[in-house]
């Protein structure tokens, strides 16, 4: 959702009205051409889509590097599992109370972060999401968390029902439009936070901590609350993504998680918000036409994808699809040559993340 | 009989980055010969010297001993026979003085020929002798000088680069070093390309002088006629 | 009072294992700068290879030295295949190759050798003079294997010309090349120790937790653990980091929070370490210029 190229402060050219609207349409449309199946798949697109999101405003957008937010997800899923079961809170209702749980956690894991840089904020994370299974499962949680069996949960009815092209207005695409709001929403409040002041704060601690600390940012409440805003999306997600799948347990959020949503980050392209959604179609859909091979098939098509991709596409699909859209405009060179960097509003530098270091 | 050219450097360009900053400069090294190279702060001396062992991105041509050197890797024109003692001197500060003498050796087969020359090294430098177990991090700063000399002149080198040798060093250790080069160049023969910002000191040790400004060599020709050109002796020779 | 003792020595005897993965983790820290995500899965596949060796008939100490032997080249041809392009990349980047190569891995091991947990065996018989009051011979059996390792590697490192070598092309990869060292070969070898070392603690550990494609990821962690406790630029550290995790744990296990939180004993000890003693007990204190 950047804004368009060449226009930076104009209103966007009717025929993205036009375009936009469409696209309205058809997502409105869309779940009723297709199977009930069909549609519980797309609701676990946009639910990656804004855990992806999550995991970019802090790694993408802020430089620090998190191979643990499955844990978020999972701390997200369950608070929202533990609320409806439990206590019976409505399950639109958990989502706020997930995302602020996890934004509490997330500031306050953001405080060991900031010592750690790098490698170390990868390690601490991976340890972060290796133990979680494990807490999920511990004895003396079972009575909240369900322990291994977890807790199942009952997917909420329509509010009404009726017929669209023979298609019956069922529960999951009910959630589907529920879930689609949720994304449309989440995703405006990223674009609002990352295209001002904040974005660009985040970008400078991200590609130069020392000249933006001497500018006057300060540098640990931007980084913890960077933490926090990121686990708060994600959890969001993980809650969403409970009342999707109507079934939490331990063994559904193991690293393998944390690892899934590193690779649609990737793949999706660091700093992107729109590449959240190709980051999430990507390892929603892939695993099931993988799984077809063998079962270790989606971890090694992973695993050969993210080396091919940081040698050759590193900045992922959306990178490359700002590239070629810049070399297509009519305004890009001029833009070129006055400094600024044409095909987003973010002012994106790609550089720190695939320039050569210093070191 | 014409001394044979062990180096011979024609249109070198080098640049870090995107910035050049050697803009196409000539220069020759006669076998047995030191030759100098001064200039300014940032005319480019140091960079030749890291241009001449590929430690950054040049095209041009640079003859060593017939052999082409721009393209190498740094390690296989060290293998050629061109020790470097840079800037800043390059000892591995961790290790001891020892290791870091037989360091200079590395590429050398002949284990026995190594021992002796350690010793010669030892003899000659009876500072490092003393030391020879102590970490290299805590030597002095002339010490450390010696044992970047020593530890370049362990490979036994055809040609010797040494970068600003005087470098942050008090006057009677710089006239002890440059005395001990004078010697290396007659005992032993080794042929020397000095990069010095004592104009003083490196005319009175080389036989010729180039003079960089800015990336291209300004003047040219023996010390003896660089000390007498009046331009160089107003700006470099403080006269 | 016997029960606390067992304890410790079964620790050690634990510990043995996590030093070595933190060792090989170690080593590559020390040449290249980046922790070695997938040292993990690589100890695994090579145990893997090492229980086919066996599967297939060879005697147990061919098969030990083959799979060393294999998993060494396999570590320099990874260097310098796959992770010389990256080199000088930054840290995201390298991390995600590092994943990439923990996924492939694991992918492969599931993929070749399927997920059924198998048993592998151990050359050190039950009955054997090796068997202690407070060691099966197992773990007095890895413990001098480890030992015999260590003290090789020592050896190599400080009295060899290709050790000291690779010493300096760590400390000072620039000077290391004007001496002629081929730094990148360098590199290469230290990457086939640290695949080497992970299998040898895989074929080490097998025996007790037993063989399938995830075995490690536990051991992996504590195996960050020891290093960054140990300090990560320093191989006696991490060896020593892993023998004090070793022990944590099961003190921890045995007598405060049960056995089953592990894990979350690892990642407290991981923050902990990082946030208070960000360069472990041992390693430099490592001062960034501005």
């Amino acid at each position: 959702m950047s804004a368009l190229p060449g226009s930076h402060d104009q209103r966007p050219a009717k025929w993205v009205w036009i375009a936009g609207a469409l696209l309205l349409v058809a997502a409105l449309v869309l779940p009723f051409l297709v199977k009930n199946y069909r549609v519980f798949q797309f609701n676990l697109v946009l639910v990656y889509a804004i855990a992806i999101l999550g995991l970019n405003i802090l790694t993408g957008f802020n430089g620090q590097i998190s191979l643990g937010h499955g844990a978020f997800y999972a701390i997200g899923a369950y608070a929202a599992a533990v609320l409806m079961d439990r206590v019976g809170m409505p399950y639109w209702l958990t989502l706020p109370f997930s995302g602020a749980l996890c934004f509490l956690l997330g500031f306050l894991m953001g405080f060991p972060a900031l010592r750690l840089a790098g490698h170390y904020l990868a390690v601490a994370t991976l340890a972060l999401a290796l133990a979680i299974p494990q807490l999920l499962k511990y004895k003396h949680l079972e009575h909240y968390t369900g322990g291994v069996q977890g807790i199942v949960l009952v997917k909420p009815d329509p509010p009404f029902t009726f017929r669209l092209l023979d298609q019956p207005f069922s529960a999951d695409r009910w959630l589907y439009f529920f879930t689609l709001a949720v994304t449309i929403v989440m995703f405006v409040l990223a674009w609002n936070l990352l295209r001002g002041r904040v974005g660009r704060a985040l970008i400078a601690i991200r590609d130069h901590p020392i000249a933006a600390a001497a500018m006057g940012i300060n540098l640990p409440m931007f980084k913890s609350l960077t933490f926090g805003v990121s686990a708060a999306f994600t959890g969001v997600a993980g809650a969403l993504g409970a009342v999707v799948i109507a079934f939490v347990s331990p063994d559904s959020f193991t690293v393998t998680l944390s690892i899934f949503l590193l690779v649609g980050m990737v793949v999706g392209g660091l700093a992107s918000i729109t590449g959240a959604f190709f980051g999430a179609i990507f390892i929603q859909f892939v695993p099931n036409i993988a799984d077809e091979l063998s079962k270790s098939a989606p971890a090694a098509i992973y695993g050969v994808l993210l080396i091919m991709l940081m040698y050759l596409m590193p900045t992922g699909v959306m990178g490359m699809v700002r590239r070629l859209w810049a070399r297509w405009q009519p305004g890009a060179r001029r833009a070129r040559m006055r400094g600024v960097q044409p095909g987003s509003s973010v002012p994106v530098s790609h550089d720190h993340l695939t320039k050569e270091s210093a070191t | 009989m014409p001394e044979a050219s062990l180096l011979e450097v024609k249109n070198l360009h080098a640049a870090y980055g995107a910035t050049q900053v050697l803009h196409g400069i000539d220069f020759g090294l006669q076998s047995g010969r030191i030759t100098t190279i001064l200039g300014a702060n940032g005319a480019g001396k140091t960079t030749t010297l890291r241009a001449i062992c590929q430690m950054v991105r040049t095209s041009g041509s640079a003859l060593f001993d017939g052999q082409q050197l721009v393209g190498k890797a740094t390690e296989e024109v060290v293998r050629l026979g061109v020790a470097h003692v840079p800037d800043g001197r390059g000892t591995f500060t961790a290790l001891s003085v020892d290791e870091n003498l037989r360091l200079g050796a590395h590429v050398r087969r002949d284990k026995q020929r190594v021992v002796e020359d350690l010793e010669r090294m030892y003899a000659r430098f009876p500072r490092l002798g003393e030391r020879r177990h102590q970490q290299a991090g805590t030597l002095s700063g002339g010490e450390q000088q010696m044992l970047a000399i020593s530890r370049a002149l362990m490979l036994r080198p055809k040609l010797l680069l040494l970068d600003e040798p005087s470098f942050g060093l008090a006057p009677k250790i710089v006239t002890e070093i440059f005395r001990i080069l004078r010697g290396i160049n007659t005992d032993d023969g080794v042929s020397m390309l000095l990069v010095e910002q004592n104009a003083q000191l490196a005319l009175e040790l080389a036989d010729r002088a180039y003079l960089l400004e800015t990336g291209r060599v300004a003047v040219s020709g023996t010390s003896r006629e660089l000390m007498a050109n009046e331009s160089v002796r107003r700006s470099y020779l403080g006269v | 009072m016997e029960a606390f003792v067992h304890q410790i020595f079964s620790g050690l005897a634990n510990g043995c294992i996590y030093g070595s993965i933190a060792l090989a983790l170690v080593m590559i820290y020390q040449a290249t700068h980046h922790l070695n995500f997938a040292q993990g899965e690589m100890a695994t596949f090579s145990t893997f290879i090492a229980w086919a060796l066996i599967q297939r008939g060879l005697p147990y100490w061919l098969a030990f030295l083959l799979t060393f032997g294999i998993s060494f080249a396999a570590g320099v041809l990874i260097q310098r295949i796959i992770l010389r392009p990256v080199e000088k990349a930054p840290v995201l980047t390298n991390v995600n190759v590092f994943i990439g190569l923990l996924l492939i891995f694991n992918a492969l091991s599931g993929w070749i050798f399927d997920h059924t947990v198998k048993a592998f065996p151990s050359p050190f018989p039950q009955e054997s003079a090796l068997k202690t009051a407070y060691f099966s011979a197992h773990e007095s059996g890895s413990f001098l294997v480890m030992l015999a390792v260590l003290l090789a590697l020592y050896a190599f490192f400080r009295f060899t010309p290709v050790g000291l070598a690779m010493r300096a092309a760590a400390q000072n990869p620039e000077s290391a090349r004007l001496v002629g060292i081929r730094v990148s070969w360098m590199l290469a070898v230290g990457w086939g120790f640290a695949a080497a070392i992970g299998a040898l603690a895989g074929m080490m550990v097998a025996p007790s937790v037993f063989l399938d494609p995830n075995m490690m990821a536990g051991i992996l962690l504590y195996g960050f653990a020891s290093a960054l406790l140990g300090g990560v630029d320093n191989p006696w550290g991490a060896v020593l980091g892993g023998l004090i995790v070793g022990v944590l744990e099961n003190l921890l296990g045995a007598y405060v929070i049960g056995t089953e939180l592990k894990l979350t004993v690892a990642l407290v000890l991981i923050v902990g370490t990082l946030t208070l003693m960000p360069s472990g007990l041992f390693g430099k204190r490592v001062v960034t210029r501005v």
